[in-house]
């Protein structure tokens, strides 16, 4: 299968500050893939690599198998929506169809026309009106127009309310659905994406955390609670991600990719919440580790 | 449409495995039969906002499974009944199980710890089962 986005020893840096550093990431094609972590993860930095708005500093990005903005056919390749959805305030929502068609040499015209109708937005008015379920679907409809085989959509959901977000979140799963696309979307909420997405990227602390088909971190990842014991007697092959104790009771989240048959513990599944905080939570920890150290 | 999907986000359980068991389920009850269609990919995207792969996957594995066909272009039917041959054994079963609770009740167990006993003990005969 082809891959949509590879980085390899990706890393971005703004002055003394390492907004992405390590990227290491085989996203394969035809995947709806979450981008999650709080702010100032690396979410937008890792995008606007992926788009070719910036470049990196170390490492390399390659998308659909070149280097991203290489030219102008790899322009058409990818769709890009940036963060809140910008569009012109004072351009009316049938001139930015027509910008979009100037624009575009795969425009799509009848798709966007079907598009913005079902949509219910008046084709006079002017996007500065538009409320901002409506600004975002505007958006969503000139970067699926343009027919790209990759969509990069930064917190796209991010400022609509709870409706917006599920129509918007609709529309997005059906152009999905007709065109075959991949996906890259961004959000630093788990459940935005939970069931948009199967495929995860969890970034904390300018790093890549977990990656990988939900499916798969979902069947791989468990909560085990037990009698109290040293997690350091589990059979090989359980990595600990997290382990807490009291007096009597041990719970642990481990990732392996074999059954757990030992009956003194209760075995339970994660939901994708627990499993993403519970990685954010390590980095953190591990952020604010050496200037611990300094301070003993 | 014979039957429609939800999505529990609280369950824990994947939405893939979520439609396979929705289906499942709608089987075993005699609510879907041999020849109806299921709701297809689009229609299930489209209502409840999820990626298509995952309804794919979930009619696929169900497929798998021998209890639907996909047909291209078309859609996706229903193949085969999974009621009929357990319903009298589950009859007297849960008869038994009636028996079972009611003992239980009788010992002062309250639900709760008859729920906890249930699930240890099928737990821990299914481990046995394995080893």
């Amino acid at each position: 299968m082809s891959t949509a986005v590879r980085a390899r020893d990706l890393g971005k840096r703004f002055g003394r500050r390492w907004a992405l550093s390590d990227c290491n990431l085989e996203v394969p094609a035809g995947r709806v893939v979450g981008l999650v972590g709080p702010n100032g993860a690396g979410k937008s930095t890792l995008l606007n690599l992926a788009v070719g708005v910036l470049t990196p500093t170390t490492g390399s990005v390659e998308v659909l198998g070149s280097r991203p903005g290489a030219g102008p056919e790899q322009l058409a390749r990818v769709g890009f929506v940036a963060q809140d959805s910008p569009t012109y305030g004072a351009l009316s929502v049938e001139d930015h169809l027509r910008l979009g068609a100037r624009l575009n040499p795969g425009w799509d015209e009848s798709l966007a026309q079907a598009r913005i109708a079902r949509i219910g937005l008046d084709l006079h008015q002017r996007a500065g009106r538009l409320s901002g379920g409506q600004r975002a679907q505007l958006a969503l409809t000139l970067a699926v127009a343009k027919r790209p085989e990759l969509l990069l959509l930064d917190e796209p959901v991010a400022s609509l309310d709870p409706l917006a977000r599920r129509e918007f979140m609709q529309e997005l799963m059906e152009a999905v659905a007709e065109h075959e696309l991949s996906v890259v979307l961004s959000s630093h909420l788990v459940s935005d994406l939970e069931r948009a997405c199967d495929h995860l990227i969890v970034l904390g602390e300018s790093r890549v955390q977990v990656a990988g088909d939900i499916d798969d971190l979902l069947a791989t990842h468990h909560r085990l609670t037990g009698p109290r014991r040293d997690p350091a007697d589990l059979p090989a092959g359980q990595q600990v991600i997290s382990a807490s104790h009291t007096d009597r009771q041990t719970t642990l989240l481990v990732r392996t990719e074999s059954p757990v048959h030992d009956p003194s513990w209760t075995v339970s599944s994660l939901d994708l919440e627990d499993l993403v905080l519970t990685y954010l939570r390590n980095a953190s920890k591990q952020a604010s580790a050496p200037t611990l150290e300094v301070l003993r | 449409m014979v039957i429609e999907f939800h999505l529990d986000g609280q369950s824990g359980i994947s939405p893939y495995q979520q439609i396979v068991t929705q289906v499942r389920h709608a089987l075993r009850l005699g609510l879907l039969r041999e020849g109806d269609q299921l709701p297809t990919v689009k229609d299930v995207v489209s209502r409840l906002a999820i990626n298509p792969n995952t309804v794919s996957k979930a009619y696929r594995e169900l497929e798998h499974a021998g209890l639907v066909t996909a047909r291209a272009g078309v859609g996706t039917f229903v193949t085969a009944t999974m009621s009929d041959d357990t319903l009298a054994a589950q009859r007297s079963l849960r008869a038994g199980l009636e028996r079972w609770l009611a003992k239980a009740r009788r010992s002062g167990l309250d639900e709760e710890t008859i729920e906890a006993l249930f699930q240890s003990t099928v737990r821990s005969s299914a481990v046995q089962d394995i080893a």
